[in-house]
């Protein structure tokens, strides 16, 4: 007998899921149209207003809203709520140097530590359980989006963060922790430092894991269960939407993330036409958020690549299913669960004075942790024939990367031209892990 | 008073030592000393040639990051304690040096060591004060 966090919503019939939809999604758009001048402008440039919505597939009507528009609207101007309803404010990295705010009203935090606990509910948590909370703490939604979720549910959180993997170890032994929730690789980084320090977790009582953040595969799934032996599930979700709690993998079924409809309408497109795709197929998720006040998002393209479906569930609930996300539509990588664009890293070297930006980004996966290493070749406008000068601007290309991007990576010079150009583009990232 | 020095930025890895040196054998370059510093990843490739611009010119053409730098050589009697006397003296005047290395005169009794100071004139200076002998640069490009 699957349990429920909110048994009348997650089993809702389709037909009253959809009158809900509607209705919700009529509210947003009036709310979106009244208060962000962004959506009354784009609206009014496609002839369209509140009233046009008639039925869910208007919503087609409607233009999409990309990471762009927000990079634009830095840092409040999407906001559909005023500053002094707004009681939280989180950040994710945005695709050049300024991050991507998004704010939350009272009622967002609510619904959001709802959908949370209703998230780990799904995963087969309870009241009870110990949840071990590794994401991390801080502007990235990941660690205080699942610890307000688990209070909400009533189990004991611990608020430990990513890092310091030793003492990671020795809590969850001490403290009984049943419950893990971090990125994949976090956790199989974990497993090899446990067996090192002889810390055998089938000794735990860890019995289900909930990972995120970073895609992976169904091979790692099975090595994270066989290692850590509990059950792997997946998460889905992302700071525009609203953070952790998107979506999730159900204990019972274990076969696709359900999309929590009542406050996320998903669609699929065509990344390149951005036309509707069937159920089935594989393409990019579009979300409108249907109850946020703080910032609510009209079809908010994702980037991810994944496929819907509405067939039933084994655990009962109603809604639609998303499949395991198998890559991005643009070419943000995420390095040990942090988002990273390319461009990110070359305003970066373009700052650095002298460095021009010919660069190569090289991201491998060593001991289970993502390693990226920056090739920057070396021309006549920044060689020192002093060892020691060229060595301080490889340290300086890491500590900015660091302080501006939070991501560790290795500076290496390298000679010109050693970087292929290819039909004047030149390739600028190669990724050997294999998921 | 000053010597011409190329300095080659070059990637740790196999073959490229060969490469450079092949390419200033084509261009019919002679390398009258060299040093090399080298760290995990990169290294530093520092000639003194007979021809400084021939040598530029085939390595750029090449591709490869190049550039001049002047040094200062300094003769020293090539017997114990020939380089601990000049060391001593740029102590005393408190003159840093970025780098050094030394070759052998192929006749004669002295040794040459080429220094790279961060105040050059400051440096020469000192030297000729207390005697020592600094070799013009067309006298080891020659040699």
């Amino acid at each position: 007998m699957p349990n429920y966090f909110n048994e009348e919503f997650e089993t809702l019939p389709r037909t009253a899921l959809d009158a809900l939809q509607l209705k919700r999604l009529k509210a947003v758009i009036e709310r979106v149209y009244s208060n962000v001048p962004f959506y009354r402008a784009s609206f009014d440039s496609f002839s369209i207003t509140p009233d046009s919505i008639k039925s869910l597939e208007d919503l087609q009507k409607l233009p999409f809203t990309t990471k762009q528009d927000m990079r634009d609207s830095y840092p409040y101007a999407l906001f559909a709520a005023p500053m002094d309803e707004i009681v939280r404010i989180h950040a994710s990295s945005g695709t050049t140097g300024k991050p991507t705010v998004v704010g939350y009203t009272k009622q967002d935090i609510e619904n959001w530590a709802d959908l949370m606990a209703r998230t780990l509910v799904t995963a087969g948590a309870h009241k009870g359980d110990i949840i071990h909370n590794a994401y991390g703490y801080g502007l990235f939604t990941g660690g205080l989006g699942v610890h307000n979720g688990a209070e909400r549910l009533g189990a004991s959180v611990i608020p430990i963060s990513g890092g310091n993997t030793a003492r990671q170890l020795m809590i969850m032994q001490d403290f009984g922790s049943t419950v893990l929730t971090c990125t994949p690789s976090y956790s199989l980084f974990m497993a090899e430092e446990a067996r090192a320090e002889g810390v055998d977790f089938r000794k735990l009582k860890l019995r289900v894991g909930i990972f995120g953040a970073e895609p992976w595969s169904e091979s790692m799934r099975q090595e994270i269960e066989e290692k850590l032996n509990l059950t792997a599930l997946d998460i889905y979700g992302l700071s525009e939407i609203m953070g952790p709690g998107v979506a999730q993998e159900c204990f019972e079924g274990k076969c696709g993330l359900h999309i929590w409809e009542d406050h996320f309408l998903p669609e699929i497109i065509n990344p390149l036409t951005g036309e509707s795709l069937p159920e089935g197929d594989k393409g990019e998720l579009v979300i409108t958020t249907l109850t946020k006040q703080g910032i609510p998002l009209i079809r908010y393209r994702t980037r991810d690549i994944t496929s819907i479906t509405y067939e039933p569930c084994v655990c009962g609930r109603t809604h639609a299913r998303i499949s395991r996300l198998s890559g991005r539509s643009d070419d943000m990588l995420i390095i040990r669960g942090v988002n990273v664009f390319p461009s990110q890293i070359e305003s970066i070297l373009v700052r650095i004075e002298g460095v021009e930006p010919h660069y190569l980004l090289i991201v491998d996966r060593k001991d289970n942790l993502d390693t990226l290493e920056i090739q920057v070749e070396v021309d006549e406008r920044i060689f020192s024939d002093e060892i020691k000068v060229l060595q301080g601007l490889a340290r300086r290309i890491e500590k900015e990367i660091k302080d501006m991007l939070g991501v560790t990576c290795s500076a290496k010079l390298v000679e010109p031209k050693t970087i292929q150009r290819s039909e004047g583009k030149a390739v600028r990232v190669i990724d050997k892990r294999k998921l | 008073m000053k010597v011409e020095q190329i300095s080659i930025f070059i990637e740790n890895k196999s073959g490229r030592l060969a490469e450079v040196t092949t390419i200033l054998g084509f261009a019919g370059v002679n390398i009258r000393a060299l040093s090399l510093a080298d760290t995990s990843d990169f290294g530093i490739l520092r000639l003194i040639v007979n021809d400084c611009d021939k040598a530029i010119t085939a390595l750029k053409d090449k591709g490869f990051t190049v550039s001049k730098t002047e040094v200062v050589a300094v003769e020293v009697p090539d017997k114990p304690g020939g380089l601990a006397s000049i060391l001593h003296v740029l102590d005393k005047d408190s003159i840093n040096v970025e780098y050094m290395y030394a070759f052998v005169e192929r006749c004669g009794a002295n040794a040459v060591i080429i220094f790279r100071f961060d105040e050059t004139e400051k440096a020469i200076a000192s030297l000729l004060g207390r005697g020592f002998n600094i070799l013009e640069g067309e006298h080891l490009y020659g040699m």
